[in-house]
């Protein structure tokens, strides 16, 4: 499966991006074929709004997973709604999270933080 | 010049110099006026005036609304949005009320009209009666992004109020809320306490009303013996000086407990209306020459 | 790194004030202005070199070029802003545009263009010792919440790997620039004013900062200047659960100190002394129940 991982670098052996909606790039990955390839992340340019166009863009790329360390409560409605899973991604470099994903070891991510324009739910 | 009608916007970059402090007081010790509080982020007017009588407003915004039915899932919409507030969601557009900035262009746009508008309430606006002042103030709700919807109903309400002096009391800073503040005034009055913090904010402003060519003074709050830094900006600059507040405990307590000095002591009542006193000579151009020290 | 933000709500409270005698206290590597408006923390973390600049490029505002336009008035007519005037020919009010794009989607002409403005100067401090992150955001502008972002992203990219605290001197008010810099702070200290004002703002920004879960304390500058109301403020810390740190005085010598370009550490005064004590307990309240969360 295609699974997403926001990261500062392009490279394998760098670590997580530590913000989701203003990554530099995302990887994308499949686990089956072990193909990969990364995209600029168009939403670094935004003023607002960003967490919401990267989830846009990892759900229009067809990613079944995103891995992050944390993530917007509108992005989380956008990855729900589009059925992709979000997990915590560990400390540690993008391959050691790819085979901590496939190994099954990683959790859900359960705490979603406000956006910039949040309000009191 | 006509002294009637006539809008004084009270304005100082820095937050605490005194905006309210002097906002307030002025229009107290005018006969009748209106005082418009446009810091609608943390509004302070309203609790030194305690208005009566009060009216009260909701301000709305236009949300865009999508009908599902009519909608062909062609996403011109959620391609358009400058402001990601629209998702492409299972083959339908999704709105994120709160990123949304009310422009109206998705709506536009859609060739299947499918998409239509609700209000969205964003804060309100109180008028109300305090003695001699009619008392406008601005809410806006927490989380909201920008207040400028609010600024503008608070200012187009208070025309109705013509023949009466207006002050309108500002949002700190320099940002587009104060602009929007400040847009129909006719004269503005500058705040500045004696520190460098103060100064090198209210150099902002200074720069702010020249670009929007109003006429302006400043007000010297808090003034304490020694060198006063905001004083020595204003004689570099030649800025006209209207009037200068000592630094004074009574008025630090009177106005931390929410009360109109110039309502409850002679004292500031004396002060605050031979300030108005020399404002109103100022704003029918009566220059004023600040002595040479 | 864990980040401490210093807020008010109201103006003039002494955010910056207090901030600059932590940072003093602490010998922090690390440190950020986010009162992207009017920022002041530059007055008194006296800065002997010079700095990295980079323009802030805001949203695209948009032009109308007057060779093509052919003044039939869409644009304005469909401008939710009031941003276009057609006086002397159809303008566009760049203060007043929110580049939402709709004039230049209307426009049957082609003669709207939507044009990156710069809407601020980012200014960067930095030497092999600690990193000092700020901006300014040009007069008039909007878009103060996506500059604050860049200023705290610059601060955490230029500091060393290692710096355990990053201490950040917010703005006043409740709106975006203060909810972008609250997103992934570890601790938000407020600074209340012991006024009918200073209470009114002070929950307006608690309530805006509890939505984001993170620790918030609560410390009273000037308390003296109101015995009662520093009680109350005291009473409804109590009653919302919310750590009191500690109150300073007013204090005159302070006005001199910063006007000389000290901090109220570097000389020998009351709100020097009682500051220390807030600064204490502000850490500890920072620095405990260690929750093993990366960065």
């Amino acid at each position: 499966m295609k699974i997403a991982i926001p990261v500062d670098e392009q490279n394998l052996e760098s670590g997580v991006c530590p913000s989701f909606g203003r990554a530099p790039y995302f990887l994308f990955y499949n686990t089956d074929t072990k193909e990969s390839y990364y995209l600029d992340n168009s939403a670094v340019a935004s003023q607002g709004g960003a967490g919401i166009r990267a989830a846009q863009v990892i759900a229009d790329h067809g990613a079944k997973a995103l891995l992050t360390p944390r993530c917007g409560e509108n992005a989380e409605e956008v990855l729900r709604k589009s059925e992709v899973l979000i997990y915590k991604s560990i400390p540690g470099t993008v391959q050691q999270n790819i085979d901590a994903f496939v190994a099954e070891q990683l959790i859900l991510l359960s705490d979603f933080h406000p956006g910039f324009h949040g309000h009191e739910k | 010049m006509k002294s009637k009608g006539v809008k004084i916007a009270i304005l100082s970059g820095k937050g605490g110099t005194g905006k309210t402090l002097v906002s307030v007081n002025l229009s107290s010790v005018a006969r009748k006026s209106v005082y418009i509080d446009c810091d609608v982020e943390e509004p302070n007017g309203h609790l030194f005036f305690k208005p009566e009588a009060v009216r009260e407003e909701d301000i709305t915004v236009k949300i865009p609304v999508i009908n599902e039915s009519q909608c062909n899932g062609c996403r011109k919409c959620v391609d358009f949005c400058k402001f990601n507030a629209l998702a492409f969601i299972k083959n339908k557009p999704y709105v994120f009320e709160e990123v949304c900035h009310s422009c109206g262009g998705c709506r536009l746009l859609c060739p299947e009209k499918a998409i239509g508008e609700k209000e969205k309430s964003i804060g309100k606006v109180q008028k109300g009666v305090s003695g001699n002042v009619i008392v406008h103030t601005g809410i806006m709700n927490t989380g909201e992004a920008s207040g400028i919807p609010i600024i503008k109903s608070l200012l187009n309400e208070s025309l109705s109020d013509k023949d009466l002096p207006v002050f309108v009391d500002c949002p700190p800073g320099s940002a587009c809320i104060v602009m929007e503040s400040i847009k129909d005034a006719d004269y503005c009055i500058l705040v500045a306490e004696p520190t460098v913090f103060g100064v090198h904010n209210l150099s902002m402003v200074y720069d702010l009303v020249r670009l929007f060519k109003k006429p302006y003074g400043v007000v010297l709050n808090k003034c304490l013996d020694g060198e006063n830094p905001a004083e020595k900006f204003c004689m570099e600059n030649n800025i006209p000086i209207l009037g200068r507040i000592t630094f004074d405990n009574e008025l630090g307590t009177l106005n931390s407990d929410a009360k109109i000095a110039a309502r409850e002591s002679e004292r500031f009542r004396v002060i605050f209306s031979s300030l108005l006193e020399t404002l109103m000579k100022e704003v029918l151009h009566e220059t004023i020459v600040n002595p040479q020290r | 790194m864990k980040q401490l933000l210093i807020l008010s709500g109201k103006g003039g409270t002494g955010k910056t004030t207090i901030a600059s005698a932590f940072i003093r206290l602490s010998d922090v590597k690390a440190y950020a202005d986010c009162d992207v408006d009017a920022p002041n923390l530059h007055l008194i973390m006296a800065q002997h070199t010079e700095p990295e600049r980079t323009d802030y490029i805001g949203m695209s505002k948009a032009e109308i070029d007057a060779d093509r336009c052919i003044e039939c008035g869409l644009c304005k007519e469909n401008c939710r802003f009031d941003a276009i005037s057609c006086k002397n020919g159809y303008k566009v009010d760049p203060f007043a545009c929110e580049g939402c794009g709709v004039c230049e989607a209307v426009c049957p002409a082609d003669a709207v263009s939507m044009k990156p403005a710069v809407a601020g100067e980012l200014m960067l401090y930095a030497d092999d010792k600690k990193v000092f992150s700020t901006a300014q955001l040009k007069m008039g502008s909007g878009t103060s919440g996506k500059l604050v972002t860049e200023v705290k992203k610059q601060m955490k990219t230029a500091a060393n790997p290692d710096t355990k605290l990053a201490i950040i001197d917010g703005s006043p008010g409740i709106g975006c620039p203060v909810i972008a810099s609250l997103s992934g702070v570890n601790m938000v200290l407020i600074v209340a004013e012991p006024s009918i004002s200073g209470i009114s703002d002070m929950e307006r920004i608690i309530k805006t900062a509890e939505t984001f879960r993170t620790k918030i304390g609560v410390c009273i500058n000037k308390h003296d200047t109101n015995p009662a109301n520093t009680e109350k403020i005291g009473e409804f810390c109590k009653e919302k659960g919310l750590p009191f740190t500690g109150r300073i005085p007013f204090d005159p010598e302070a006005v001199k100190a910063i006007n000389n370009g000290q901090t109220i550490v570097d000389v020998d005064c009351p709100s020097g002394s009682a500051v220390k004590e807030v600064f204490n307990s502000t850490m500890k309240l920072l620095f405990k129940e260690s929750d093993g969360a990366e960065t």
